[in-house]
């Protein structure tokens, strides 16, 4: 156990992030990364935001929800709708900050009685919640009905994304590698014997359950700033699908795993891109294939580390938790 | 009194959709737990394989019906060996994943090979007679919904509780490991179930081609949520359940819709089934089970 | 005043009566074993103490200090928190965590950061992990299974299984322990192990021990005092030697002649 943040794997992350940073920015100086391209790399970073919510609340605490959209449709309404009145990266977060606050009390308010129930009950409760989030936002007249909200001020750029993916990776993984993070993934393991280990099981799983919608919130809010539109079918059952597809792919509870699948997942659409119609049949193909050939998702449990990285052995050691 | 009486009859041809999608939802979660999310595209295939039965080969209701049947029930069991039974000890996640997929591909596969356009069954497939009884219409096309939906479900619950087969069914819902040990062929009473669930999921097709004359390959994907709602609504797994399910969303929405606004059905739906499932977490129907410590 | 006291304790489910009327007390540092026919209602009486179930009537008072505390109203990590912890007959462990991860998941009350410390790794998230870590190896010692640290509990030996189960129960801070069928599924040299594992921690971590167990020979061997439940009643109490010749018992087991 390090001592404290100022230890050489900190050091180690922030070499490797500030690289990878690089490369991009080099790919796009050198004219490779085109514009079109750029614009895959930033709905990826979105993914990753709104994977790696969802993450923490299906992978680490092991409560299967389905209604990840209606968090993302918060946010992402709350941004169109600030920036309506304050211009500028100042209306982002101050968007993000009252898609966050109002995520927050919904998540809270229908988390502690629906986290009471389990497994596909709870997928079915949770799916209905995200439902009736699209629902009232389809009828209210501040979020314009069923035509949107258009002209949303574009701020997305690669930095700005790249910046709140960072943040994004570094609050869940820290969350994941603490006494709390144990706490959920026991729950996620045993609900009973965590519970008779002095765990407040309701406590951790809402706790989870808001922390992982805040950060849909936060996708939603990105997504809304770049696309520059929102529409509320944009936020049905089918953009909670492609999030769980893309935890469930990286592996359960393997934060590494979410990070790699989205990049994953975003380069198989662009090469199935030019087959037309035949693309989406290929991509449920591939899907079926993956969940029977790989069931544990690309990483399994595993998590990318510094510290456990050894040059003379490459195998890494795997499900740990604790590094 | 009269527009209440009329919503409720409209509510029933609805509700008996619903019903004939949720009992193979229920059907299928009951003997293998598995959110067979593709089901609802079983509805549509059932829509396609009618309008095929019907525009091109030119035959009647009653055989179409039959052939559809058949034909869903025969993907159903396809789908199940090739993609569900590799998966049969995965987890919830991945198994709903997969069935995910198997959506996805239904819907893909009919648009790429039908057209996503919407298309029309012919409008004389059914007599269009109606009948006024005391100021309430009634068409005899939502008494053939009624009555094809009514004796399905009644042949269902006669296979289910009075048959060989049916019994073999209720064994491996409740064990499958016991049941194969006192030999049963598992494998085969699931396929068996994904056969009749199709099937069921066929007949709804059809029926609702035959009433609204649209039909699209995206079609599934809302009654089939409504459908698995119906299912949980009346306790997952229980086929009477399904039915009382079927029927009180569809009567639920039809009124929703008459007396308010259609806009705020769904919401109403989801809204009622949370409560439901706080109050009795296991459905209507459902026993309490609590895990034992 | 004893350190738990359990007063005319009912338990019903729907209409059949799982625990009924029942009333002992446990003093502090005994070791007291439940035994009892299959279905006598042990398990849901062990259930009922530590808050997986509501009572139907009566009191739970543990003795705490100089205070009471009633524990029938509290949801189990409260009971845990107040030095009541369990292990159970089909074990729980946290399978897919290290024998170290299960006993700081254990520990995990004594974490002194909040949310706020975690995602920002402040000074004082190092300070308690580093605590927490410490701990946790230096009791994985204490009981014996420091080497088993790093390996996931699920890939531990049965007997291993076991006994970090007890650990993990004590690893909450516990003062009494209510083990349900420790031996369970072990055979002689296992449940060997297990006995001398239980008398050694109950001596070094001054515990008083509640056990439900079905091994005569351990039961006789370790424990101070007996309870012998049958059909949800309290048939029999008294020492090892008192409960074998009480003729209650004998017939609880053996059924009626006639």
């Amino acid at each position: 156990m390090e001592k404290n943040i100022f230890n050489k794997y900190t050091f180690y992350w922030i070499l490797t992030v500030a690289l990878f940073y690089l490369a991009i920015q080099g790919l796009i100086s050198a004219n490779i990364l085109r514009a079109y391209y750029q614009s895959i790399l930033l709905l990826i970073g979105i993914n990753i935001i709104l994977a790696l919510g969802l993450n923490l609340i299906i992978g680490i605490t092991g409560q299967f929800s389905l209604g990840h959209a209606g968090y993302m449709a918060i946010g992402a309404y709350s941004a169109a709708i600030t920036l309506k009145y304050v211009n500028g990266i100042q209306g982002l977060i101050l968007g993000m900050l009252i898609g966050a606050l109002i995520t927050a009390l919904i998540a809270f308010l229908v988390g502690l009685p629906v986290l009471r129930l389990k497994g596909d009950y709870l997928a079915i409760a949770t799916l209905g919640v995200g439902e009736i989030i699209r629902i009232i936002i389809l009828n209210l007249d501040i979020t314009n009905k069923a035509a949107g909200i258009n002209n949303i001020d574009r701020l997305a750029s690669i930095p700005l994304i790249f910046g709140f993916v960072i943040l994004a990776v570094i609050v869940t993984s820290n969350f994941k590698r603490s006494a709390l993070g144990r706490a959920c993934i026991s729950i996620f393991q045993d609900e009973i014997a965590s519970e008779a280990m002095g765990i407040n099981v309701t406590r951790y799983k809402v706790m989870s359950f808001i922390f992982g919608a805040i950060l849909a919130s936060f996708g939603g809010a990105l997504f809304a700033t770049t696309y520059s539109v929102v529409r509320p079918e944009f936020f049905g059952l089918n953009q909670s699908i492609d999030t769980l597809v893309i935890v469930v792919f990286g592996g359960m509870g393997s934060l590494t795993g979410t990070v790699v699948a989205a990049f994953a997942l975003g380069i198989i659409n662009l090469l199935l891109q030019p087959l037309g119609d035949t693309r989406m049949i290929l991509y449920a193909m591939a899907l079926i294939a993956i969940m029977i050939f790989r069931p544990k998702g690309l990483m399994g449990s595993f998590e990318a580390s510094w510290k456990n990285f050894k040059l003379r052995k490459p195998k890494l050691a795997h499900g740990k938790v604790n590094e | 009194m009269t527009q209440f009486l009329q919503q409720i009859v409209n509510g029933l041809s609805l509700g008996s959709i619903y019903a004939l999608i949720a009992l193979g939802y229920t059907m299928v979660y009951g003997i293998i737990k598995l959110i067979n999310f593709a089901h609802g595209d079983m509805y549509m295939l059932g829509a396609y394989f009618g309008f095929i039965a019907i525009t091109i080969l030119k035959l009647d209701f009653l055989p179409s019906l039959v052939i559809t049947m058949t034909a869903t029930a025969i993907i159903g069991i396809m789908i199940e060996r090739i993609a569900y039974r590799p998966l049969r000890h995965s987890t919830r996640v991945v198994a709903l994943i997969t069935a995910i997929g198997v959506s996805f591909l239904l819907q893909n596969s009919v648009a790429k090979i039908m057209g996503v356009s919407i298309k029309g069954f012919p409008m004389d497939t059914l007599p269009t007679q109606t009948w006024h009884i005391f100021g309430i219409v009634i068409t005899l096309k939502q008494l053939i919904i009624l009555v094809t939906a009514v004796v399905l479900m009644v042949l269902l619950t006669v296979i289910v509780q009075k048959t060989k087969v049916g019994r073999a069914m209720r064994a491996v819902a409740v064990d499958a490991d016991a049941a194969r040990l006192m030999g049963i062929n598992v494998d085969n009473i699931i396929s068996l179930t994904f056969a009749i669930g199709s099937a069921l999921a066929a007949a709804a097709g059809i029926l609702v081609g035959v009433y609204y004359n649209s039909i699209d390959p995206l079609m599934g994907i809302a009654p089939g949520l409504k459908a698995f709602v119906a299912a949980v609504f009346g306790g997952i797994g229980i086929i009477p359940g399904a039915m009382i399910g079927g029927f009180t969303i569809g009567i639920t929405e039809v009124l929703i819709s008459g007396y308010w606004s259609s806009m705020f059905k769904d919401a109403i739906v989801y809204g009622l089934l949370i409560f439901v499932l706080l109050v009795k977490p296991s459905g209507l129907l459902g026993k309490n089970r609590k895990e034992k410590v | 005043m004893s350190l738990l006291s359990v007063q005319k304790l009912t338990k019903n489910f729907g209409g059949i009566t799982a625990v009924s009327n029942v009333s002992f007390t446990v003093e502090t540092g005994e070791l007291v074993g439940l035994i009892g026919p299959n279905g006598a209602g042990k398990t849901t009486l062990f259930n009922v103490l530590t808050g997986v179930y509501d009572p139907t009537e009566g009191k739970i008072l543990l003795t705490k200090g100089d205070k009471t505390i009633e524990l029938s109203k509290l949801p189990p990590y409260k009971i845990t928190h107040h030095g009541v912890a369990r292990t159970f007959q089909n074990i729980r462990l946290f399978k897919d965590l290290s024998a170290l991860d299960n006993v700081k998941i254990a520990m995990n009350e004594d974490a002194q950061y909040g949310l706020i410390g975690a995602l920002l790794r402040l000074p004082r998230f190092y300070r308690s992990e580093t605590d927490i870590d410490q701990r946790a190896r230096a009791f994985l010692k204490e009981v014996h299974l420091d080497e088993l640290a790093e390996i996931k509990a699920k890939n531990l030996p049965y007997g291993k299984q076991r006994q970090l189960e007890i650990a993990r129960a004590m690893a909450t801070g516990a003062k009494i322990l209510f083990l349900d069928e420790p031996a369970a599924g072990m055979n002689p040299q296992e449940t060997q192990a297990l006995t001398k594992f239980i008398k050694d921690i109950k001596t070094k971590m001054n515990l008083t021990i509640v056990l439900i167990e079905h091994d005569m020979s351990l039961v006789m061997e370790i424990c101070e005092r007996i309870f012998v439940l049958d059909y949800g009643k309290l048939i029999a109490e008294g020492t090892p030697d008192q409960i074998k010749h009480n003729p209650k018992v004998i017939e609880a087991y053996l059924g009626d002649e006639d």
